[in-house]
């Protein structure tokens, strides 16, 4: 079972801190892989909140393929964390070249775009760099998009953020962190397959098997949205469901654990939403999942979340205090990271809960599915 | 016995026929139980002589013969009353003196079943016990990172829908609009086929009707039956129970006239409507009720003379073109009841599944799409049809759910397969591979009759004799002389029974591939075989 943990801060904080939190609840066969998310960055990548930011890792030919690709595309270099650690890295990471987070100033005409149309155009280059790194292997890319930095590596991830000096670098300071210590149990080890993923602002993380993989990922592929692509990971279909819903279908995140988990008929006889939530359930029931799952997750707008599947066999709790809270899948974790908050406080989501923390990080907004639902259309 | 005793080419022994009759003079009572109930008359009292020579000790006086007769059963050798093996005899014998034995090696008969030019003409299903099916393994079973769940204990959640189910950008989209919605009904997965009243025996109706009733308001299971071609009791279109029915309609119409008198008088909607285009038994072809069980009540439910053969033409023969044809039927069935009904058709698993599929795709009325593979089972057809006809059903079933899947429509049209289900009596099993594979949900016929009737057929020739009204167990005859040898309500009881059954087995084999919230429709990454063909052929997992 992986660990999951995410903090959501006012002010930025080092992710070492979450990676600290993992360090705490690590067991077992914990430890062959991290995954980071930043959103809310500080230092001068808050200047640029508009200039997408690429991060990955590249070989040196791949960072000058990098450059003729963006350059070509009209993009251009505004401010970038280049690292390429000298030590030798721990047992069982290899060797790669330089961890990379590049922040570029958009094209002329790119002004001209809709919100939508820009975002297909990132992701796509994501993919299409992607791809040209999995030709040669000079090039590891994770995500392209504003305010946004995502790193990956496989290893222990307390020694991988120790080895990448996660903790002097100011500049990569987040307001919103979600980090994954991987617990690789069943596939191999590819890093497009470690979490957490990331969609067109959209970023989730989960532990656990997701066992309807298949028929989910075939139904989003067959939607033809760009970045539907991938799924080196079970887990991955999470994000691009939050994604499909809140962008495609434009509903509240609250819909999102009425689409993944839906309600039985018993309990939705009674719900002020009955009509609606009927015809979701329907329409998407392809995109049901049946866990064992915790889904902690953010999204565009700085709003974190964390929900359960059905079955709620994978833990999750959430806590924190005015300015930070925490998303842990263990409580020793949200202990080590958050110590002196109210525990009392601490919410375990429950089946039908979602657990729900906003840009202010003021409070944890629990949300049952048997609540009503904000207006969706 | 004389060298010229007339023996033609169409003289057979008993050793020429496949089921030979063993009788144990010495057991036998000579109650003649067995002669009366065989329904072929393949036996009959026999008068026997028997000679014993008797020879005296010492040679003074000849040898002498004495002759005695005694009283027993002999087998007819006649292809017209070549035993089926039913066994009808061994149930009612009192002392066990009487049984059918099957001999492989005697095939002579096959050549003699069609006298005066007739092919033969059978009930039942295809003489192949292979299934592959029955094959296919389920393996997805991770014991690291899922905890594999209670099958008895855990909630499941094992219905399914039928009907059109829209995309979700339409779904929002009509409920935004408050716009006509598709309607669509959430069932049990396993659905009772397609079996007429004039195929079965009004007791086996009844006894079905009455199981399902039970399942869906005693127990909370939304189990549905299909009616079959040839109409339906005015009493049951009339009654609140219609719900729980899926109403066919077919090429020949039979009973249509009965459903459409009874709509403004119906209290409920009945659950579905399904055209039958064709059947895996016999594909291409149509329905056929021979004359035999075309009583006074058959024909009077189906509008046509008594004592005549019913035949459904294969197409809608008032119609240009397939596609056309369920275009319009399509949109006629749904507008008889207000586009409140699904309605979708049935055909037979063939070549032309695909374009069928793709038609129905871009008809937004279309509520799905019934297949039937070459195992389903029939009343009546040809012989050489059941035997040598038709698509196998995983295959089938696979191409139109891979396609769905390449046009973004799976589970907006549902896929309902049949024939050969249960064939070797894995109807879990069975079904969740075709689940799997792509199913909505599976349909049965034949089981039901086996599990819930004690229907005699096997896959092996036995019995066979659906279409001739004189089904020994009264299941599928229309004289009620036999038909009353079968209780209404010990039928209903084992309908609920098997499906008691079935809901165990499948949730033991959906639990510890840790499914448990939505069924595993084409959850294909759990399936594997040992045949590589098959794998390649199914995109299932090759194992060894």
């Amino acid at each position: 079972m992986c660990r999951l943990f995410a903090l959501t801060s006012r002010d930025p904080i080092s992710p070492m801190r979450a990676i600290d939190a993992l360090n705490v609840m690590k067991e077992g066969h914990d430890g062959s892989g991290v995954g980071l998310y930043l959103n809310g960055l500080s230092g001068p990548f808050e200047e640029l909140k508009d200039c997408p930011i690429l991060s990955g890792i590249f070989t040196e030919a791949g960072l000058r393929r990098l450059d003729q690709f963006i350059m070509d595309k009209g993009f251009k270099s505004k401010f970038s964390i280049l690292y390429t650690p000298h030590t030798p890295p721990p047992v069982g990471t290899p060797v790669r070249g330089t961890y990379a987070a590049i922040a570029y100033s958009v094209p002329r005409g790119w002004e001209d775009m809709t919100e939508a149309e820009q975002g297909v155009r990132l992701v796509q280059m994501r993919l299409d760099l992607k791809k040209m790194g999995e030709e040669t292997g000079d090039m590891m890319v994770f995500s392209f998009w504003p305010d946004t930095i995502v790193i990956k590596e496989v290893g222990d991830p307390l020694e991988i953020g120790q080895y990448l000096l996660l903790d002097r670098n100011k500049d990569i300071y987040a307001r919103r962190i979600l980090a994954q210590g991987r617990q690789n149990t069943n596939y191999a080890i590819n890093l497009y397959a470690c979490h957490p993923f990331f969609i067109e602002g959209v970023a989730s993380m989960t532990n656990g098997e997701n066992t309807a993989f298949l028929p989910i990922k075939e139904y989003l592929e067959s939607r033809n949205i760009t970045g539907y692509s991938g799924y080196q990971s079970d887990s991955e279909v999470f994000t691009h469901i939050a994604h499909y819903a809140t962008k495609k279908l434009g509903l509240d995140i609250r819909a999102y654990k009425h689409i993944i988990t839906p309600l039985s008929d018993g309990e939705l006889a009674h719900h002020p939403d009955r009509e609606f939530l009927t015809d979701l359930k329907r329409t998407c029931r392809k995109l049901i999942i049946d866990g064992p799952n915790c889904v902690i997750g953010c999204l565009p707008g700085g709003h974190m979340f964390m929900t359960q599947d059905r079955k709620k066999f994978r833990p999750g709790i959430v806590g924190g205090k005015d300015g930070i809270f925490g998303f842990s899948s263990e409580v020793c974790g949200l202990n080590a990271a958050i110590p002196d908050r109210d525990k009392s406080k601490d919410f375990q989501p429950m089946h039908l809960d979602t657990a729900i923390v906003g840009p202010d990080c003021k409070e944890i907004i629990q949300c049952s599915q048997t609540d009503q639902l904000p207006r969706q259309l | 016995m004389l060298s010229n005793r007339p023996i033609t080419p169409s003289t057979l022994g008993v050793k020429d026929l496949p089921w030979q009759i063993e009788w144990d003079k010495d057991l036998c009572t000579q109650c003649g139980r067995c002669t009366s109930v065989c329904p072929v008359n393949a036996i009959e009292l026999g008068v026997f002589r028997k000679r014993d020579i008797k020879t005296p000790i010492g040679l003074k006086t000849k040898a002498t013969n004495e002759y005695s007769v005694f009283y027993g059963i002999r087998q007819r050798t006649d292809p017209a009353y070549g035993c089926i093996g039913c066994s009808m005899c061994n149930m009612v014998c009192p002392n066990n003196a009487i049984r059918p034995n099957r001999d492989e090696g005697s095939t002579t008969l096959k050549f003699h079943s069609d006298r005066g030019g007739n092919p033969r003409t059978r009930g039942g299903r295809r003489n192949s016990g292979e299934s592959l099916l029955d094959q296919i393994k389920f393996m997805r079973i991770s014991m690291l990172t899922d905890p594999a769940l209670d099958a008895g204990r855990h909630e499941f959640n094992l219905t399914t829908l039928l009907g059109r189910v829209q995309s979700p950008e339409e779904g929002m989209k009509t409920f935004a609009e408050n716009g006509w919605k598709p309607p669509v009904r959430e069932i049990y997965p396993l659905v009772i086929g397609g079996m007429s009243f004039g195929a079965l025996s009004p007791n086996m109706w009844e006894g079905l009707q009455m199981g399902v009733a039970y399942l869906n308001e005693e127990l909370g299971m939304p189990v549905r039956i299909s009616t079959g071609e040839g109409g339906c009791p005015p009493r049951l279109l009339r009654s609140r129970f219609l719900k729980y029915v899926i109403l066919q309609v077919a090429s020949g119409y039979f009973g249509w006239d009965e459903i459409i008198h009874a709509i403004p008088e119906m209290k409920v909607d009945p659950c579905a409507i399904e055209i039958k285009y064709g059947q895996g038994a016999k594909p291409g072809d149509g329905g056929l009720l021979m004359w035999y069980k075309v009583n006074k009540l058959i024909a009077a439910i189906r509008g046509v003379p008594q004592g005549i053969s019913l035949p459904s033409p294969p197409t809608h023969q008032t119609q240009y073109s397939i596609e056309e044809s369920v275009a319009k039927m399509i949109q006629s069935m749904s507008m008889a009841w207000g586009f409140r009904v699904p309605v979708y058709p049935k055909i037979s698993a063939s070549s032309t599944s695909l374009a069928v599929l793709n038609n129905l795709t871009r008809n937004p009325y279309a509520a799905g799409l019934a297949i039937d593979g070459e195992d389903g089972g029939t009343g009546a057809a040809y012989n050489v049809s059941m035997n040598h006809m038709g698509h196998p059903i995983a295959s089938n079933l696979r191409d139109c759910y891979n396609a769905l899947v390449q046009t973004g429509k799976q589970n907006e049209l549902p896929l309902i397969a049949g024939g050969g289900i249960g064939k070797s009596g894995n109807l879990a099993a069975n079904a969740a591979a075709l689940i799997m594979l792509g199913a909505s949900m599976v349909q049965v016929g034949k089981y039901v009759m086996q599990a819930a009737a004690g229907c005699l057929g096997s896959e092996k020739d036995r019995c066979n004799v659906c279409n001739l009204g004189i089904c020994p167990k009264g299941i599928t005859s229309q004289d009620p002389r036999l038909y009353r040898r079968l209780d209404p309500e010990k039928v209903a009881e084992r309908v609920v029974d098997f499906y008691l059954s079935f809901d165990t087995e499948l949730k033991k084999i959906i639990a510890p591939l840790g499914r448990s919230t939505s069924l595993p429709i084409g959850m294909a990454d759990a399936l594997g075989i040992s045949d590589r063909d098959a794998a390649d052929r199914l995109g299932i997992k090759y194992v060894v």
